[in-house]
């Protein structure tokens, strides 16, 4: 019951916003945040009465003839990423709160309904469900994307919408021809059949499902609507993207591809690990010659999600383990990254490195703000990256040493673009733009104080997390044995 | 069965009832005809059973087809309120008809015998030879007509032979006879008659469908004929069609998968690709719609070509999930295209629909989710649809059709996308659209069931 509220609350919140469309602008904020904050408070209280043992879900008859259930349930993975989608969602409503949105009733339940799609994402137990809610969760975001975006959004995210719809339709073949095989939707169930099944159709199954994920992350040489969509889409819809459903590949990775294409993934998963480490690097050094700070981040999201999709294809625990923890610690850092872009842009009108600097001066404590999620970000021990990507890198090591060297140069790398991106912004001399900027509002506060402080309390506590995660991941590692 | 009988009487009486110095009375008493004819329509709900000298077959696979049909039917004559203000129209006559046509759908339904299935397919195409050339001051509506007209007398005279081979070689009319015949070990080669019969059989009725390549009549005629009867056609025609060519082969010819197969899956695929491709370059919507059509007919041939004991809910819940979605969207253009003229007719580019998302916030919510569905997006019915002939597909082993549908699927989504585009993020001319209530009743139903459809799609199933 607790696992289906998670869905309900943000839905029915949703259905809500849109039946009281005409009040007003902040009796919607209001109303978002409420919600959103009432799902937090359940996944919390799911989180402490959470034990491995013990499975939080229901079951009820979706298509009795087919035997396809409405199953969901919540193990130590799911309920990383339930908390993580909880904890972001009222931070991104919060994160609007300046701005007054045209159609505000919508825009706010299109957000809660991309958090119900999110959520059921991260429990369904059905392969279908699990596809439905992967499609449903893409809906919301375009729209949002779309409709409030910038003068080229309807082009940009419209291509987006078609490529990752894409590749999530040769995922629906593969899961039918799972399902045909193994008459059953039940993921646990058709990881018994899936080892039944010839090394050419395991192949076959392999690429299927590394395409539809591969794009949704992204990862190269699926990557090319990100850039853009990231940087034209307006900042709620970037953070949901960024933090949110690029999080959804990974999961699925761990979630479907690993369990029900485990031979696939043997013969293939090097070559999709040497695909996500190329991403990393190209990514990487784009990343630091961008002079657009929405596009840079962007940029440094897609090097992070390649070192992800590595660590989850070496297929062993380190990596599994570490993408987990890297998952919770990029959403957070990126949607608190793509706040400060858009508070610098919000107050200068720029995006332009160069345009840029002497923000500190101004407004010491943005730039306090700024250094520990930038921190967090490249993976200084006591932050948040620091653990995940380690265990990613070692996992990714175990597995090929020389692939492990190279993808340790996303340290180095990584420090580069974003202690340009840092020194370009917030030190230096102050020019004319920056010379009114204004100190961060309360509003404000409330955004980048929660992100900083988790990125120092999973820094300083990451077993806490590795633990929920860890019988989880296990029982996905003797799935696929 | 019932509705046959109903729709028969009620049919004459429309057409005594345009006597009557008032013709608002038709509207309603037809609606009240057709609600009539649906009720009517259960009296046989599980009472499978065989009438008029075994003639018709009730079933309750029967009684679902009939009653989309009746369903699509009384929401197309409900949105056809606006179309009665032409003072040159003659509404008893395009009403009478219409039910008329009904008789002739119901009968491709439930038929036990060729020679119903024929006279069905006649009774239905006749009536809307003459609903496509109604507009008679319109010049396309007419070339149309007579070009529905001359190429469907065709395809009923390939029909009309083939049913005669079929006779040649079986020595009945009847279809579960005919199953009996060829179920019987032969050790001769069957007769040739036989397979040219099949094949001319399923010619004709495809034609019907609008597959390709019998689909060349479909946009001209789609786009000459008035938007309401365009939409009758793309519903009602359709689930008549195909549950006509289901009905045919799972009851008659399902023995002989392996040798129509072929045909039928090299025509699924030739309508997916075709309509697909073509669609993308479309200007006009009702065009736009018309390739459309074709397409949703390759989807459901997969259920065909799939053929098992399922296929034929998919083919209902296909059906029902398009009828909904199709009469949406028709009925959003018709709306917004009436006072949009351009050299005296409506305007139906999708550039009409720019800006309608400020316009008429609830239609352009109707037209996004019956694109939605239309695609085949999670959340609407038109996913399950897809998702369930698709299983078809792939329970006979198919799965690289499935592949090359999945797709062209994703090529749909691109000029479903449009018309959303348009409404959303283009900005319009025109004043805001006052829509009546009865309008936002009829366009809220169809909505309503496409995302009810689409969240619970065992609502429908369960009835099978």
């Amino acid at each position: 019951m607790l696992a289906l509220t998670l869905i309900l609350i943000p839905l029915i919140g949703s259905l809500v916003l849109l039946l009281l469309k005409g009040s007003s602008v902040s009796s919607s904020k209001n109303t978002a945040l409420v919600v959103s904050l009432i799902t937090l408070a359940i996944a919390i209280y799911a989180f402490t009465t959470f034990s491995p043992q013990s499975t939080i879900g229901v079951k009820y008859s979706w298509m009795k003839d087919l035997n396809i259930n409405f199953h969901i349930s919540i193990d130590g993975i799911s309920l990383l990423l339930v908390l993580l989608t909880a904890f972001l969602v009222p931070l991104i409503i919060t994160s609007t709160f300046k701005h007054t949105y045209k159609n505000h009733a919508s825009f706010y339940a299109l957000i809660l309904l991309a958090e119900t799609a999110l959520m059921g994402v991260f429990m369904a137990r059905d392969i279908f469900l699990f596809y439905f809610f992967y499609e449903a969760a893409l809906i919301p975001v375009y729209f949002i994307a779309a409709i409030w975006g910038g003068k080229d959004a309807p082009r940009i995210t419209f291509k987006m919408f078609v490529y990752t719809i894409f590749g999530s339709l040769f995922m629906l073949v593969a899961l039918v021809y799972l399902y045909m095989k193994g008459a059953s939707a039940d993921i646990d169930q058709l990881a018994t059949t899936a080892k039944l099944l010839s090394p050419n159709a395991q192949n076959l199954l392999f690429w299927a499902f590394f395409i539809a994920f591969a794009i949704k992350m992204p990862v190269l040489p699926f990557h090319t609507w990100q850039p853009d969509a990231y940087s034209e889409s307006p900042t709620p819809a970037t953070m949901l993207l960024s933090g949110l459903l690029s999080k959804m590949g990974v999961y699925g990775l761990i979630r479907i591809m690993l369990p029900l294409a485990p031979v696939g993934v043997a013969n293939w998963g090097q070559f999709g690990m040497i695909l996500s480490i190329i991403g990393l690097i190209y990514g990487s050094i784009i990343a630091i010659q961008q002079n657009n700070i929405k596009r840079l981040i962007a940029y440094s999201s897609f090097a992070h999600m390649g070192l992800m999709a590595a660590g989850v294809l070496s297929g062993n625990i380190n990596g599994i383990q570490g993408a987990l923890l890297q998952m919770v610690a990029h959403g957070v850092n990126a949607v608190g990254l793509f706040f400060i872009v858009k508070i610098i842009y919000d107050r200068t009108g720029t995006r332009d490195l160069s345009a840029l600097g002497g923000i500190t001066q101004k407004t010491p404590a943005l730039s306090i703000y700024f250094m520990i999620i930038m921190l967090g970000s490249v993976a200084l021990p006591l932050t948040n990256g620091f653990v995940g990507e380690f265990l990613l890198l070692k996992g990714v090591y175990d597995k090929n040493a020389w692939l492990g060297g190279f993808a340790g140069l996303t340290i180095i790398l990584g420090a580069v673009y974003m202690l340009r991106l840092m020194q370009r912004s917030m030190f230096g001399e102050s020019n004319d733009i920056t010379a009114k900027f204004k100190d961060v509002s309360g509003s404000e506060v409330a955004v980048l104080l929660p992100i900083t402080a988790i990125v120092l309390v999973m820094g300083l506590f990451p077993n806490v997390f590795l633990k929920i995660t860890e019988p989880a991941v296990n029982s996905i590692l003797q799935m696929m044995k | 069965m019932y509705p046959i009988l109903v729709l028969s009487v009620t049919g004459l009486v429309t057409l005594f009832l345009g006597f009557l110095k008032s013709k608002k009375i038709l509207l309603p008493a037809s609606l009240l005809f057709v609600a009539i004819a649906f009720l009517s329509n259960f009296i046989d709900w599980n009472a499978p059973g065989l009438y008029f000298y075994d003639m018709l077959e009730a079933s309750n696979l029967s009684i679902v087809f009939s009653s989309i049909i009746l369903l699509s039917a009384f929401l197309v004559m409900a949105l056809s309120k606006g179309f009665l203000d032409d003072e040159h129209a003659h509404p008893a006559e395009y009403f009478a008809i219409l039910q008329f046509s009904l008789v002739g759908a119901i009968m491709m339904t439930n038929f036990q015998n060729l020679i119903m299935l024929f006279v069905g397919v006649e009774i239905l195409s006749v009536s809307m030879y003459i609903l496509t050339g109604s507009d008679k001051r319109n010049i396309r509506g007419n070339e149309a007509a007579l070009k529905y007209f001359l190429m469907g007398s065709f395809a009923t005279g390939i029909m009309l032979f083939g049913i005669a081979m079929l006779y040649g070689a079986n020595y009945t009319f009847n279809i579960s006879d005919a199953r009996t015949l060829l179920l019987q070990p032969v050790t001769d080669v069957r007769p040739v008659f036989l397979y040219v019969g099949v094949t001319f059989l399923l010619i004709g009725l495809l034609f019907k469908v609008s597959a390709a390549p019998f689909h060349f009549w479909t946009p001209d005629v789609y786009e000459g004929a008035p938007t309401i009867f365009t939409t009758f056609m793309s519903t009602v025609v359709k689930t008549a069609g195909f549950a006509a060519i289901y009905r045919i082969l799972e009851v008659s010819f399902s023995p002989m998968y392996n040798f129509w197969w072929v045909m039928i899956v090299t025509m699924a695929l030739l309508s997916l690709f075709i309509s697909n491709i073509t669609a993308v370059s479309q200007n006009s919507f009702k065009r736009m719609l018309a390739f459309s059509s074709i397409s949703h007919a390759g989807y459901m041939l997969l259920a065909i070509v799939g053929l098992n004991n399922k296929s034929g809910d998919s083919i209902v819940f296909y059906s029902l999930a398009y009828a909904l979605a199709t009469i949406s969207a028709f009925g959003v253009l018709m709306i917004v295209s009436k006072d949009r003229l351009v050299d005296g007719r409506p305007n139906e580019n999708i550039a009409v629909l720019n800006g309608l998302s400020k316009k008429s916030p609830f239609l352009a919510a109707v037209l996004a989710i019956s694109m939605l569905s239309l695609a085949g997006i999670p959340l609407t019915a038109g996913f399950w649809g897809k998702f369930y002939v698709f299983t078809d597909a792939a329970s006979r082993g198919h799965i690289w059709v499935l592949v090359i549908a999945i797709m062209m699927s994703a090529v749909g989504i691109y000029y479903y996308f449009k018309p959303i585009i348009a409404a959303y993020m283009k900005e319009g001319e025109g004043e805001n659209i006052r829509l009546s209530a009865f309008y936002k009743i009829i366009l809220g139903f169809t909505t309503a069931g496409s995302i009810l459809l689409g969240l619970f799609p065992d609502l429908l199933r369960e009835l099978l």
